[in-house]
């Protein structure tokens, strides 16, 4: 800056101070001179928000209101006597999702937390509501799983091994004994698949409330004894697929059921896991031995073996029999036993069941009138006679849609669920999101328009927030992560607990649980018809009016 | 801060300018912030990294504090842009703005091997544009202009009075 420039400011500035009144225009300008920039943005965001609310009319055909999905809770109702049997790695899920975890789990937990500040499951289960219940007895016939149900029942403050704890429940030797107890009200049942039907139907028996993993059983004979039992008794009986609890899914069912969508004619779900636990070649305990383990009691219900045996005989499917015998002791046998025909229904049973069970959830599928399946041992050659590939296909002609379920246990690539229709599609991962079909009848319009990008996600829903194509793309990116969810709910919910919840909300209240019977026995024929076709190689059908399973 | 007109014509232009572009990115990012429902910082700061994540990831831990957080950051970023596009108590705004801009730089230091799930639209190693604008703020305190061009121009001369 040059001095003669300095003093030609100064003297200005100097003029501006002296002559107000001469010179009131040029000090209003200099005072005002900005204001034009904030009509500019007035003028640019009512522009933006005027685009946004055409576009905003067009996502919210989506984005309507939803009824809440969870029950509401009466958490000064009665409190709930429960056993437990079956303390594997699934029993001890279902318990720690009850609030009950072993001492260990709970170190660990506190452990993890130490080591990662942002890992925050232990705060998480600390914060988990009570759900008003006890746990009165556990059953297990591994004996450490015995003791370890044992000290996550008595751990009712949730604490680590420092803690102290209330009495321990007692340990039953066998399941008969607990269901015979007087001061257990409700059951848990997480055994492996062939003891599942026999003791839902003790259970049921015995008057107590059934909680059963899926698949609902093991035997098609035995499907018939379970839903007649139930259906007979008073008890509340809920069948353990949580997916019931997915918000997603709700929201995907009614936009499935409000049209828009348009005509579904393909559902396509998946399994994809790639690691040696995922395909249930589980750990086995150090102390387990043929002292440790009640092995009869693993065998089974010879009732149950007779209907298994039977079947496979006289379908020429020996081969998946065994090989080992049934009374050979064997501890692969006992801690990896998904991998055997003899105690599992493989894929079919425990992941397909999952996936046909969210379709009927929210298409009201019922059962397929038909089934095929194909697939093999074609990864983990480990002895096991379960596939590790399989694809199955249902067929509903009612309703002129199949559902095709394709399942690897050696590659993790995410497929997401996908209800495929005439006017869109919806995918299902930890997000919904809707692609409008480019040959919509329904959107031509708007596709014309230029409103609707054809092809493209148009609409995303997740955790109780809808978000449209419009959204910003931090948004939209967070949404498919599902990173919204703890905060839009204002806290982080586990379904398993959710599903949980329902079932003792409903016995405390008296009402029917999203996955009663119906959907039980719906889910088991499902998987049986699945299995059936895997195993004999043809096409298995419903005979509707004799509720039979039959070969056309 | 004197009243008197200290730089050229072209000085005075320039940093004025970039005193409403500043205040421009601001208050339209406020606004933004204010337009779209339930908007939160939420996942801004659950993606934290660098020595002060904790603390940034600890906010989100009190409903209280990330509501009052949002406020901050929606109407705080709106009012600052405001105040500097109109040149009023800007020397307030600027503080301000230093303040929000260290908070962001320091919750999302561009640092070596990071990766943030929002992606930043560039390529960053240490010196990223938050630190950049924090930098030009610190030019736009020492080398004010509200007082010669803007409503400070009036409201501190009726304070003078």
């Amino acid at each position: 800056m040059s001095d003669k420039e300095i003093v030609n400011n100064e003297n200005e500035n100097q003029n501006s101070h002296l002559n107000v009144p001469k010179n009131g225009r040029r000090e209003a300008l200099k005072t005002l001179a900005t204001i034009p920039v904030i009509g500019a943005m007035a003028y640019g965001v009512i522009k933006k928000k005027n685009q946004e609310y055409r576009n905003k009319r067009v996502g919210n055909i989506f984005a309507f209101e939803t009824t809440p999905t969870v029950m509401d809770r009466q958490p000064d109702g009665q409190t709930i006597r429960l056993g437990i049997i079956g303390f594997g790695i699934r029993g001890s899920q279902l318990m720690q999702a009850l609030g009950f975890a072993t001492p260990q789990h709970i170190d660990h937990l506190k452990d993890l937390a130490k080591q990662d500040v942002q890992n925050t499951r232990y705060k998480d289960f600390l914060e988990q509501e009570d759900l008003n219940i006890v746990v009165n007895g556990v059953c297990d016939i591994f004996d450490v799983y015995a003791k370890e149900a044992a000290t996550a029942g008595a751990n009712k403050n949730r604490e680590g091994s420092e803690g102290k704890f209330a009495n321990l429940p007692v340990i039953y030797e066998n399941y008969k004994d607990l269901l015979a107890a007087k001061d257990i009200d409700a059951v848990i049942i997480a055994t492996p698949d062939h003891w599942h039907g026999t003791m839902v139907i003790d259970a049921v028996n015995a008057g107590k409330h059934v909680y059963v993993e899926k698949p609902l059983t093991w035997t098609v004979p035995e499907t018939y004894l379970v839903a007649d039992a139930v259906k007979k008794s008073n008890v509340i009986f809920q069948l353990g697929h949580q997916g019931r609890q997915i918000e997603i899914n709700h929201r995907a069912k009614e936009i499935i059921k409000k049209g828009l969508i348009g005509k579904v004619t393909l559902a396509e779900v998946s399994t994809n896991r790639n690691d040696p636990n995922g395909a249930w070649v589980y750990s086995i305990h150090p102390e387990a031995n043929p002292s440790t383990i009640d092995w009869k009691q693993f065998e089974g219900n010879p009732v149950r073996i007779k209907e298994y045996l039977d079947y496979m005989t006289s379908v020429g499917a020996t081969k998946y029999v065994g090989p080992d015998s049934r009374d050979k002791f064997s501890l692969e046998r006992f801690f990896r036993w998904r991998c055997w025909w003899d105690y599992s229904t493989g894929l079919s049973g425990d992941l397909l069941t999952h996936e046909y069970d969210a379709m009927n959830h929210m298409l009201d599928l019922g059962i397929p009138a038909s089934a095929t399946s194909s697939g093999g041992v074609y990864f983990f050659k480990d002895g096991r006679t379960v596939p590790d590939v399989l694809q199955t296909t249902f067929e509903f002609p009612d309703r002129d849609m199949t559902m095709l379920y394709t399942a690897t246990l050696a590659s993790q690539y995410n497929r997401p669920r996908k209800i495929m229709a005439t006017d869109a599609t919806i995918e299902l991962g930890s997000t919904l999101n809707v692609t409008i079909d480019p040959q919509s009848e329904l959107y031509r319009e708007k596709i014309q328009q230029g409103i609707i990008k054809a092809g493209e996600p148009f609409y995303r829903y997740a955790s109780g927030k809808s978000i449209d194509a419009l959204s910003s793309a931090t948004e939209m990116y967070f949404a498919e992560r599902g990173l919204l969810f703890s905060y839009v709910e204002g806290k982080r919910y586990n379904t398993t607990y959710l599903h949980l919840r329902e079932w003792i909300e409903c016995i405390r209240q008296k009402k029917q649980p999203s996955c009663g019977i119906k959907e039980a026995f719906e889910e088991a024929m499902a998987a049986h018809m699945g299995t059936r076709a895997y195993l004999e190689g043809r096409t298995m059908y419903w005979d509707a009016d004799k509720q039979v399973i039959t070969r056309g | 801060m004197t009243t008197k007109n200290i730089y050229t014509r072209g000085q005075l232009t320039w940093l004025v300018v970039l005193r409403v572009l500043i205040g421009w990115y601001f208050m339209y990012e406020g606004l933004t912030k204010i337009m779209t429902p339930n908007w939160t910082s939420y996942a801004y700061l659950r993606d934290s990294q660098g020595w002060f994540a904790p603390f940034f990831t600890m906010l989100t831990d009190n409903a209280w504090v990330m509501s009052t957080v949002n406020a901050i950051n929606m109407y705080g970023l709106t009012i600052i842009g405001l105040c500097m596009i109109l040149g009023c108590f800007v020397q307030f705004a600027n503080i301000g703005a230093i303040g929000l801009l260290s908070l962001y730089y320091l919750s999302h230091p561009p640092m070596l091997d990071v990766h943030y799930l929002i992606r930043p639209e560039g390529s960053y190693m240490w010196v990223d544009k938050n630190l950049i604008m924090l930098g030009a703020i610190a030019v736009l305190m020492l080398f004010p202009t509200s007082k010669l061009i803007g409503l400070d121009r009036w409201i501190f001369r009726k304070c003078k009075k």
